[in-house]
């Protein structure tokens, strides 16, 4: 009888629940390593910034669909108190969502759990970073990792750091490298097993890269993969001279990872300087790569570089998305330099590379099929006109991976930039770019959405956007996909056909990754925007 | 004779500051005046951080003065152009260097691209336009005024012109007036539309994003429009503004009218 009197109390405690609206939230869980494996059991959370291990940023969500979606509304508007100009940086946060609790970080250290049905704050954390910190591109974060009972997140000062979901409250806090020497984290750490997987950027300061795993119950450094091999090592001679030990090589996006193999796929940054490749003769591994690393000790399986001898700044610091088709294990990546490569994941080898935007800087092949750099393409004095722009083909900004279509969806701009010499002595923690770039006179400046055949790289539909834009992208199963752009337009389009169903002014740029999750049967779609998270809804 | 038993310390603590590297004093005197290898560092910070608005060599372009000119608009000392540099100009599109986005320098880059500045200075022969005979063209044969504002007087449908002369080079203004479709300032680009109902019109685009467009017309009349209610939208490379040729308007007058933009500048 005490298991049915517990039940009656259990039934009485889900009235009262109902009654007061939490029944939705009062069964928060653990999120373990098995969740995270099979998060498209629960659609209904978003568990990893790309919403699966696979880099999918796919939903099978349905309630919102080509149906219905031009109703759709503002359904709460959350403000960072960041300065919405940007000054401090882009709002680039794609927040988590587990049982009715959003988390997300914003600039400036800032991060922050929310009810994700009505935006109210939970707890929010601001971390202070010291007065002398110089993140390269804006004091930007671009979300956490969340496992069991905690949060986890990169600082600014390169701390890696835990919170206690439910409070906020700090549980760990490690120091993972110098910032004074430029080293600093943007990007959102990905956990895997019991590890808290993190890599930094300050490729424009000299820094030597890594990737981190961290335990994630202590703060205890597991391994780490240094990304610029020390002499004696594999790929050492692939850098001239000394010029390994600030060598850059940062892994600022967030990887995928694949249970079945328990391989990591990280991809890596620019070699330092980013823009001169005086003193840096070779191919400067593992600079521009992506890389299987084994998920338990940081072992290099296997690389496959982008672009070797890189001296335009195009990381390849864009998500790596794991496809399986027809007995395929892929893993496909439109980069920064313009072309989308498809790698077989078994052994790290080129299937095909093809543009989907505008190159000028590769007529050829290698002997594996990968483009391969025209003569003169390095920055001269006067200048020379490269395509893509330093600012890429397109960027850190996520693409989407939807498995009904069967296409792969980006944000593609078309940018060319003058890239003029001006060599700078190395001096830690100082800038260290090599060379100045300016947009061309001519440069298209313009950017669209494309859905790519991730078999081919063929391009099957394009939405034009007015300008470049550096939104993310999100698809789900209701047959609809999402796009932001410069002007701050959100923007929903039929993920068959590109045509637009509806649109939304937020007011500031996206510079974010769109995502989705449902409370109480209700399914929301969310986006940074500004300094502001919006979540949209049915009426 | 109070204060007589503070004076060993005021004396020893000056005594200090004067023994201290010039770093300290940063904001007033350059520590790498005249060095030839901190010229070639600044110049590499230079093309950098500046170069965007003043060119690869600092003789200025469509968005920042020449600074090859020994006379600068916001000081000419070397303390005045550090603050310049560090803090920005308010009111301006002259940025801090302390930001993190596009330009950044530490305090020892700022003075070196101040000596990389001294390095490239050149005596620019005094404006030898006549500010009051260009006064008079502007408001009144050149026709400027009916499209351009100069200190809030005059046109809308062309740029407000009251700063111009301190933020372009001469160069770059004398390009505009002759060919002033070369390059058009955001905001001002040639737009002409047909409506749902048949309605022309034309004027200069001052926004737009993928599915509005905010147009002033000739008339200064502003027209909020939805793209996808329109029979057309065409943006013309073309300027608004007709090409002022040596025949319209004379090297002389020209010269007199810069002068005149370089005077309201100066104020």
């Amino acid at each position: 009888m005490r298991g049915n009197a517990n039940m009656n109390r259990l039934v009485s405690r889900s009235m009262v629940g109902l009654a007061l609206g939490f029944s939705a939230v009062s069964g928060y869980a653990q999120v373990t390593f098995d969740r995270l494996v099979n998060s498209a059991k629960e659609p209904q959370n978003w568990m990893t910034y790309s919403g699966n291990y696979a880099g999918h940023r796919f939903s099978a969500l349905t309630q919102i669909n080509t149906q219905n979606g031009a109703t759709l509304v503002a359904k709460w508007v959350y403000q960072t108190g960041a300065p919405g100009d940007g000054s401090n940086g882009r709002f680039e946060n794609t927040p988590l969502v587990v049982d009715g609790i959003m988390y997300g970080t914003g600039q400036d250290g800032r991060v922050f759990a929310l009810d994700a049905r009505t935006g109210r704050p939970i707890w929010h954390y601001e971390r202070q970073s010291p007065r002398d910190i110089r993140p390269c591109c804006g004091r930007v974060n671009r979300g956490l990792a969340i496992l069991g009972d905690k949060v986890f997140f990169g600082t600014l000062d390169a701390h890696v750091m835990a919170l206690d979901a439910k409070t906020g409250h700090v549980v760990w806090d490690v120091t993972a490298a110098d910032y004074a020497k430029g080293y600093s984290f943007t990007v959102a750490p990905l956990a895997v097993k019991n590890l808290i997987i993190i890599s930094p950027a300050g490729g424009e300061y000299g820094i030597r890269g890594f990737v981190d795993a961290y335990d994630a119950d202590t703060g205890q450094r597991k391994w780490r993969f240094n990304t610029v091999p020390e002499t004696g090592q594999p790929g050492h001679e692939t850098w001239e001279g000394e010029s390994w030990k600030i060598g850059g090589a940062p892994g600022w996006v967030t990887g995928a990872y694949d249970p079945a193999t328990n391989q990591l796929f990280w991809t890596t940054g620019n070699p330092s300087p980013s823009n001169r490749g005086q003193g840096r003769a070779g191919d400067n591994l593992f600079s521009d790569c992506l890389l299987a690393l084994d998920a338990d000790t940081g072992k290099l399986n296997w690389y496959f570089q982008f672009t070797k001898h890189d001296t335009h700044d195009w990381d390849a610091t864009e998500v790596p998305v794991i496809i399986d088709t027809g007995g395929k294990h892929l893993i496909v990546q439109a980069n920064r330099n313009g072309f989308f490569y498809i790698v077989d994941r078994t052994t790290g080898k080129l299937l095909s590379a093809t543009p989907f935007g505008t190159v000028n800087w590769s007529h050829s092949k290698d002997a594996e099929g990968r483009p391969a750099a025209d003569k003169d393409t390095e920055p001269t004095p006067e200048g020379r006109r490269m395509c893509p722009g330093a600012a890429g083909a397109t960027n850190w900004f996520s693409p989407s991976f939807d498995p009904q279509t069967g296409l792969f969806y980006v944000n593609a701009n078309e940018t060319c930039d003058i890239f003029s010499t001006a060599p700078q002595k190395y001096e830690p923690g100082n800038a260290y770019y090599g060379s100045a770039y300016f947009p061309a006179d001519d440069s298209p400046g313009m950017g669209a959405v494309r859905a790519l055949d991730p078999l081919t790289g063929q391009k099957k539909w394009e939405f034009q956007h007015l300008s470049s834009s550096w939104s993310g992208l999100l698809s789900t199963a209701g047959g609809i996909m999402f796009s932001g752009d410069a002007q701050g337009n959100f923007i929903l389009l039929d993920a068959r056909s590109g045509r637009a169903l509806w649109h939304f002014q937020t007011g500031g740029e996206i510079h974010s990754g769109p995502m989705t999750f449902a409370v109480d049967g209700k399914q929301y779609i969310a986006v940074s925007a500004g300094s502001a998270m919006y979540a949209f809804g049915l009426p | 004779m109070r204060y007589s038993g503070w004076m060993p310390l005021v004396w020893s603590t000056i005594l200090i500051l004067s023994a201290l590297p010039p770093a300290l004093y940063a904001q007033d005197r350059n520590p790498y005046a005249g060095d030839p290898q901190a010229a070639e560092a600044g110049k590499s910070h230079f093309r950098i951080n500046c170069a965007l608005c003043h060119g690869l060599g600092a003789r200025g372009g469509a968005r920042g003065p020449d600074l090859t000119r020994a006379q600068k608009r916001h000081g000419n000392s070397d303390a005045e152009m550090f603050r310049t540099i560090h803090d920005g100009v308010a009111g301006t599109d002259m940025p801090p260097a302390i930001g993190s986005i596009g330009v950044e320098m530490k305090d020892q880059e700022i003075w070196q691209v101040i000596t990389y500045l001294r390095s490239v200075q050149v005596k620019a022969p005094p404006p030898t336009g006549n500010p009051e005979h260009g006064k008079a063209l502007f408001y009144g044969a050149g026709g400027c005024s009916k499209c351009h504002m100069l200190e809030g007087k005059g046109g809308r449908l062309g740029p407000d012109l009251t700063g111009i002369a301190g933020s372009r080079s001469i160069e770059s203004l004398v390009e505009s007036v002759r060919e002033p479709s070369k390059q058009i300032v955001p905001g001002y680009q040639t737009v002409t539309v047909v409506t749902a109902d048949g309605k022309d019109a034309k004027g200069c685009l001052m926004n737009e994003d993928r599915f509005s467009a905010q147009v002033m017309d000739t008339s200064e009349k502003i027209l909020l429009l939805d793209k996808d209610k329109l029979r057309s939208f065409q943006k013309s490379p073309v300027s608004l503004m007709p090409p002022y040729t040596a025949s319209a308007l004379s090297d002389k007058d020209l010269e007199d009218i810069l002068g005149y933009l370089l005077a309201v500048s100066a104020k």
